[in-house]
């Protein structure tokens, strides 16, 4: 369980997080949504270690996290930033063995080669293990950086009952629509295997397809936390928003979110609930 | 469709050679040139006189040739060539880690006044030396130069890192540009030094400047000793957190590298790899911007390659340049400077054209 207890982060007098607590907890995949300057990137940057808070906690399993060495916290969470980009020309398999060859624990290569190529597998991406990263498109950089994260959490060695937390920024903002649901699915099997998932994403429709939990940031701080059902609602979204948004009923009790101002375009405003 | 993909993707595949066969054929070069190094000189002797130089140095012959080939081989060309190893394989093994550190292949000790700022300290000590700092240089003997140098590389990197930092992260292109002004101030600190120096102390920095290899001595080759060891098992040590650096600073905390510690020692390493050869060879460019960059090209941008690659590399680098250095004028001798020059600036041209203005971002 990975929980950030009372999370003020403050730059100058401005509160970029207020008082913000959330709880993720193994096998379940928590969506953080809200709008731009919400605070979503840097709560996650809190709970990830890489941004001491000015108040409060993160509590991986109950432990401190600025207790725990970066070397040991690397074996129970991993992160996949926003944009990751590699100065030096490295094959995509050597960039996911990065993540079980870096810290040191004594993986051999062979083996993290080999528990590399099971994540290309299952990022789809195993055909292009001998190519350079970047003569990749976005997308698929994209997935070799959750590869990576995979191969770091898949090799380094952990305690029996420790949680292991996968943490993404946006993971799918720069992929198409066949490779949003690819990926999205292949984090929920990652959640469904036990693993606690946090995840910052703006797709509404996407949150609500994929997540366990919905959080709702606005102005640092958390507005709403639930099931995408309790979070989901017109209103609570219009409202945090600052636009009118629209649940369209899209047949067979599937439902989608979108601002009004386009439901009114695509001429599906009368079919509101 | 996959099967097309697959071939597609196969098409472009990168290969590798194995670590162990890179080492192995660095060795064979290493040692291949050093023994010619031995060999090669001036005065013609070969290497068919080397048993008789041991025997002469081990006191077992008073032979005056045996005299000769001993001055010649075991106190000229031997010390020589173990500098310019030494010389080679710290700065090759400073610019790769710093260009790790960085995440710029454009990141030379020589080119960002790393080098300038430990030549000033170096001729700080040897002027400053017979004067107000006597009492703290005499007791430092042989290892007072390559002290003074190392504090005079660390204190210009730490400048260069406040300078070019913005909200923990560092600007490459500020930090490249600061380099230049950097050294160039520490470089016309050390012009006034000269100036100002009466004539003993400029005799001595005269022989400094002029000294590069041609100056090497059993007593340098001592002086550097302790700095070889302590960076010989300090370095590769760094060569995994310098990999997560590769994919960015917080990425690399991330996968488990205390950054704080990793970047302390690298730039203490630079600083004292830098700081124990232009104590003894003075500032010498472009060995840390040529041989990290083939060294990449060869095995690929991993560190636990790059920087045991470069360090062997870079001392046949040196040594093959001095080679060139005291034969191709003799029997004077080139500056080691101008011929690695020579080698390096098409390079780091190569390196700016092909990144571009992106390359300083």
């Amino acid at each position: 369980m990975l929980e950030a207890r009372n999370i003020t982060v403050k730059r100058g007098a401005k509160a970029l997080l207020a008082d913000a607590s959330l709880m993720i907890a193994s096998g379940r995949l928590t969506a953080i949504i809200g709008p731009n300057g919400a605070g979503k990137s840097t709560l996650l940057r809190v709970m990830a270690g890489e941004l001491r808070p000015t108040e409060g906690a993160v509590l991986l399993d109950g432990d401190d996290i600025s207790h725990i060495s970066v070397a040991r916290l690397a074996t129970r969470r991993s992160v996949v930033t926003q944009s990751t980009s590699l100065s030096f020309p490295f094959t995509v398999l050597e960039v996911v063995m990065l993540g079980a060859t870096v810290p040191g624990f004594g993986v051999r290569d062979t083996e993290a080669a080999t528990v590399a190529r099971q994540a290309l597998r299952a990022v789809g991406l195993h055909a292009f293990e001998a190519r350079m990263l970047h003569e990749l498109s976005g997308g698929e950089k994209q997935r070799v950086h959750i590869a990576r994260a995979l191969c770091q959490l898949d090799t380094l060695p952990r305690q029996p009952g420790e949680t292991a937390a996968l943490l993404l920024d946006e993971p799918t903002a720069s992929l198409d629509l066949k490779h949003q649901s690819d990926v999205l699915a292949l984090i929920k099997k990652q959640a469904q295997s036990g693993r606690a998932i946090l995840l910052v994403i703006h797709d509404l429709n996407l949150a609500a397809a994929f997540a366990d939990d919905v959080v709702l940031m606005a102005d640092g701080r958390i507005v709403g936390h639930g099931t995408p059902d309790d979070i989901l609602n017109e209103d609570l979204l219009s409202h945090t928003f600052g636009c009118r948004l629209q649940i369209v009923s899209s047949g067979e009790g599937r439902r989608v979110i979108l601002p009004a101002a386009i439901a009114r375009r695509l001429g599906t405003g009368a079919a509101t609930q | 469709m996959t099967t097309f993909d697959s071939k597609l993707a196969w098409a472009g595949a990168t290969v590798r050679p194995s670590r162990g066969k890179v080492f192995l054929a660095l060795a064979a070069l290493l040692l291949t040139v050093a023994v010619l190094s031995l060999a090669i000189g001036p005065t013609g002797i070969s290497l068919q006189a080397l048993p008789r130089a041991f025997e002469a140095s081990l006191g077992f012959t008073t032979d005056a040739a045996a005299a000769r080939d001993r001055l010649v081989l075991i106190d000229l060309r031997l010390p020589r060539t173990l500098l310019a190893a030494f010389v080679g394989a710290a700065l090759a093994t400073s610019g790769a880690m710093m260009q790790g550190l960085f995440r710029n292949p454009l990141a030379d000790p020589g080119l960002i006044g790393v080098s300038s700022g430990a030549a000033l300290f170096a001729i700080s000590a040897i002027v400053l030396g017979h004067g107000i700092a006597a009492p703290i240089v005499a007791p430092l003997g042989i290892y007072a130069l390559p002290i003074a140098a190392f504090f005079g590389g660390l204190l210009t990197t730490i400048i260069l890192v406040v300078i070019a930092s913005r909200h923990g992260e560092l600007a490459v292109g500020t930090l490249l540009l600061a380099g230049i002004a950097v050294g160039a101030f520490a470089a016309s600190i050390s012009g006034v030094i000269v100036y100002v120096s009466d004539d003993r102390e400029l005799r001595d920095l005269t022989l400094w400047q002029m000294g590069s290899l041609s100056g090497a001595s059993w007593q340098k080759v001592s002086a550097v000793t302790p700095f070889a060891v302590v960076l010989a098992l300090l370095v590769p040590r760094l060569a995994r957190g310098l990999n997560g650096f590769l994919l960015g600073e917080a990425e690399a905390m991330h996968l488990g590298v205390d950054t704080e510690r990793t970047k302390r020692l690298v730039i203490a390493a630079t600083a004292a790899a830098v700081g124990a050869s232009v104590a003894v060879a003075g500032v010498i460019g472009f060995v840390g911007l040529v041989v990290p960059h083939v060294m990449r090209l060869i095995a690929g941008p991993d560190h636990r390659a790059v920087l045991p690659g470069s360090a062997v590399l870079g001392a046949a680098l040196v040594i093959v340049a001095d080679i060139v250095a005291r034969m191709i004028v003799r029997p004077a001798e080139l500056p080691i400077g101008i011929v690695l020059a020579f080698i390096g600036a098409p390079v780091f041209l190569h390196l700016v054209l092909r990144r571009g203005v992106r390359g300083l971002e």
